[in-house]
């Protein structure tokens, strides 16, 4: 295995590739208790149409991603939640946009579970009986969903930014959508995306690289395999579908999602870009910038206030989300400050601090051996390399950051997704 | 990783975990009173408004800027409850100093600063500034009010409430909003300097800095606060219920029902020699993937979303929380009911034993590769001499944990209150 040395952050990460095409990579930790296994395939909620070799395009129903990730833990001989789980584990999977990922941690057994893992990820076992059964779960976690006004003021957003992207379709499908996924659409959406070629294993923790490498290649197939081809939409304007979105829940105050619309990075850009749009995220509504503190001290937000950068291919924004009784005027005030920023420049010192400052939060995230993890599966999807970001950040400078501000956050890129009230 | 402790003055202690294994250090500081609906309102406020500025930093954005400054360190209040104790923190996360881009310390200025933000806040007219007590107040309002917006939790609340009324668990650690909309600075001027005074003060460490350098930094930074004081911190369990099994109904407009059930633990709590096993049960019955809520009234029966039971291990409490459909009310809180039934009389089999043994115990050391954990796990074991901080001693003993003692303890569990959250037109 390759051994990457990242001098600045303490950090030793091992590299390699085996024939079948899988990316393995080994951020070795002696000093934790815990082990930590990250295994994801390049495929998420929105790749809904795609093409394997030799095959027609294909339309899948929205959910299908997560529902196939429900239904992976399934095995032939059972379950291998509980298989791991009486191994002292604690297993779980995620879905997002262009991602389904699996992973366990645990103090013991670690190759065991390794195995455990590789197994029932890469060898798909779906009956119709199960599936049925799995769609009266799934309809339950989508109206728990519906339930949550943040997770309402988002999708609804997304739904008013995008007008074919297929971003804007909910991760989760519809109790009505999730309707027509049968196990033969669970067995073509497994042979489309589930492949070492288009997968990347992630650990972490007091392990031996090379077991690793060894048990992914006993447990997995040898033979390299096509991937499918993916499509998200036809082309998307730089505007938005909607500016407002409005639907109404019982919430205590008004509750809102606010997107600005982005340019997708360039290949290889995504992390000079991503730091670039937090560092903007901060110049905007950190505590520290003066925007938020005069929206805070007029009580229009409250503490409940947060902003991050998203990007998945194809598209890219910036989202700002909280309470407050009045919406309109906090985007109005944003669009304002980010004109001005745009052609007035950002305060340098205030430039400076802020880098420090994210800089700093991201040294601290690498406490976290699931999220080092997730960041390096993510960022090998992109193909970067996410712990070259303290390097990033030094060719970073505040041009970089006016020209964004710019560009994104004019009112034809914006929206504002309204949570209002019952009367 | 080294433990070490020293007191400091009566009731003023200092707990440093010393480990190189994090790329951050964190250093806490609590106050700690009494759980009552008297002072809730204003142990919740007191850490908020100090958060808005010092006499150096009067604003946020000065504030913020100086804690970036020092390499985006985080400095948040925290309000936590513990048993019936209300736990006012200031934590601050700051970068080691090995990663710092000019090699500059870290740990004395992050100390500093929050030694100004809690013991030297911007005044006007010799109290806290009107504004910011205003304006905190509405938000904690705001808060307060916002946790009917999470319905699973929710759920929890209003079954404590209802479960544990007259006691004091049952006070929100928030407080009440009327309270903190009606705040005045004077009142709340009053309350800190009576919080400052007479709560029982922990410092903590998690890092790698040696402990002489992290006392130096704490007697500079925070040489007010180390006067003795006699501030006992207490807890009453209750071993039983106090009469037969209540039901509250609750309609709102959800589209998923919610059922909460409420035991008590026959007394056991972390200071009890049963409450090694009583982690296990929990586990067997209601926590994780291989306990049996979930496999059996989640994935065999399909009749919750979620279930999962939880343990409030001072107070003495088991507490259910599950997500139903409306018309699987009954059918769900009997099959719950049903699961708990099975362990009591030991029908469940040595692997399922084994797997909750290996999940808490798992759990228990895994513990310590997290620094907010390791930090809260020493603060309760402080507060209340007990075993929490000492996570492989537990972890030990929960590995010694029989089936029978598993049975026994289950037996104990009486059920106390159900709370249900149905939809308007069920």
């Amino acid at each position: 295995m390759d051994k990457l040395e990242y001098t600045a952050l303490g950090q030793t990460v091992h590299h390699c590739v085996l024939p079948n095409g899988l990316n393995i990579y080994v951020d070795v930790r002696p000093e934790y208790g815990k082990q930590f296994a990250f295994f994801a395939t390049r495929y998420g909620g929105m790749d809904l149409r795609f093409r394997g070799e030799d095959d027609d395009w294909m339309e899948t129903p929205a959910g299908v991603a997560h529902f196939l990730e429900h239904k992976t833990f399934d095995t032939q001989d059972g379950n291998a939640l509980q298989i791991m789980a009486a191994n002292g584990t604690d297993p779980n999977a995620f879905t997002s946009c262009a991602m389904t990922g699996y992973y366990f941690d645990g103090v013991r057994g670690f190759e065991e579970n390794l195995r455990t893992l590789l197994s029932f990820v890469s060898v798909p076992w779906f009956t119709q009986e199960s599936v049925d059964k799995e769609q009266g779960i799934i309809a339950q976690e989508i109206r728990m969903y519906e339930d949550d006004p943040g997770y309402r003021a988002y999708t609804g957003m997304l739904k008013a930014m995008y007008i074919h992207h297929s971003v804007r379709t909910r991760i989760v499908g519809t109790v009505e959508s999730i309707s027509h996924i049968t196990a033969d659409t669970l067995y073509q959406c497994h042979r489309a995306f589930y492949r070492p070629g288009n997968m990347v294993l992630c650990a972490a923790g007091n392990i031996d690289p090379r077991r690793v490498a060894d048990i992914a290649r006993e447990v997995l197939p040898d033979a390299p395999a096509s991937i499918a081809v993916t499509d998200h939409g036809g082309q998307e304007p730089v505007e938005v579908g909607e500016k407002f979105a409005r639907q109404i829940m019982p919430v205590s105050i008004p509750m809102f999602a606010l997107g600005f619309k982005g340019t997708p990075a360039a290949g290889g850009a995504g992390l000079r870009q991503r730091l670039v749009a937090e560092l903007v995220c901060d110049v905007l509504f950190s505590p520290s910038a003066p925007l938020y503190n005069h929206l805070y001290e007029q009580g229009m937000l409250n503490g409940s206030f947060g902003s991050s950068y998203y990007a998945f291919p194809g598209c890219a924004w910036i989202m700002a989300e909280g309470e407050s009784r009045e919406p309109e005027r906090v985007r109005d005030e944003v669009l304002k400050e980010a004109a001005r920023l745009g052609t007035e420049g950002i305060d340098q010192a205030l430039w400076d601090r802020l880098k420090n400052a994210a800089y700093g939060s991201m040294v601290r995230h690498l406490n976290s051996m699931e999220d080092t993890c997730i960041e390096l599966a993510e960022a090998h999807f992109n193909g970067e390399d996410y712990l070259s970001f303290p390097q990033v950040f030094q060719s970073i400078d505040r041009a970089d950051g006016e020209a964004l501000l710019r560009e994104w956050c004019v009112e034809e890129r914006t929206v504002l997704s309204v949570i209002e009230p019952e009367e | 990783m080294r433990q070490h402790w020293k007191r400091l003055a009566d009731g003023v202690e200092l707990a440093v975990n010393q480990t190189d294994k994090f790329k951050t250090g964190l250093l806490g500081v609590t106050l700690t009173i009494p759980l009552d609906a008297d002072t809730a309102t204003a142990g919740a406020l007191i850490p908020e408004v100090l958060g808005r500025g010092s006499r150096n930093y009067p604003d946020m954005e000065k504030l913020s800027a100086a804690a970036d400054a020092l390499y985006g360190a985080s400095l948040g209040p925290a309000v936590r409850q513990r048993g019936e104790s209300q736990c006012v923190s200031f934590l601050c996360s700051f970068i080691d100093d090995r990663y710092a881009l000019d090699g500059s310390a870290v740990l004395e200025p992050a100390a500093k600063l929050m030694g100004e933000v809690l013991l030297d806040p911007v005044l006007q007219d010799g109290v806290f500034r009107r504004g910011y007590v205003e304006s905190e107040g509405a938000n904690l309002a705001d808060r307060i009010q916002a946790r009917v917006n999470d319905k699973r939790s929710w759920a929890i609340f209003r079954l404590i409430q209802e479960m544990c009324t007259g006691e004091a668990y049952a006070v929100d650690k928030l407080g009440n909003a009327d309270q903190a909309k009606a705040m005045k600075p004077e009142e709340l001027w009053a309350a800190y300097r009576s919080l400052l005074s007479g709560a029982k003060v922990n410092f903590y460490y998690g890092g790698g800095a040696q402990p002489e350098r992290v006392e130096d930094a704490v007697r500079h930074a925070f040489a007010p606060l180390l006067t003795g004081r006699d501030a006992p911190v207490c807890c009453q369990v209750i071993a039983e219920p106090r009469g037969p099994v209540r039901t509250v109904t609750d309609a709102m407009d959800v589209t998923q029902g919610k059922l909460a059930m409420g035991f008590r633990t026959g007394g056991i709590t972390v200071e009890s020699e049963d409450y090694p096993v009583l982690l296990v049960c929990n586990t067997l019955f209601g926590a994780g993937a291989n306990s049996r809520l979930f496999l059996n009234v989640r994935e065999k029966m399909s009749l919750c979303y979620y279930a999962s039971s939880a343990l409030d291990k001072l107070k003495g409490l088991m507490v259910v929380s599950s997500g139903v459909e409306f018309a699987q009310f009954d059918r769900a809180q009997e099959a719950i009911l049903e699961q708990l039934e099975e362990i009591r009389r030991g029908r469940f089999t040595a692997e399922e034993l084994n797997a909750a043994i290996r999940t808490v115990s798992g759990d228990l050391r895994g513990r310590q590769d997290s620094q907010g954990q390791m930090e809260d796990d020493r603060l309760t074991g402080l507060l209340f001499h007990c075993a929490a901080g000492e996570g492989e001693a537990l972890a030990q003993a929960v590995e010694r944990v029989t089936a029978r003692q598993v049975a026994e303890v289950a037996q104990k569990l009486k059920l106390d209150t159900i709370y249900r959250l149905t939809g308007k037109e069920g």
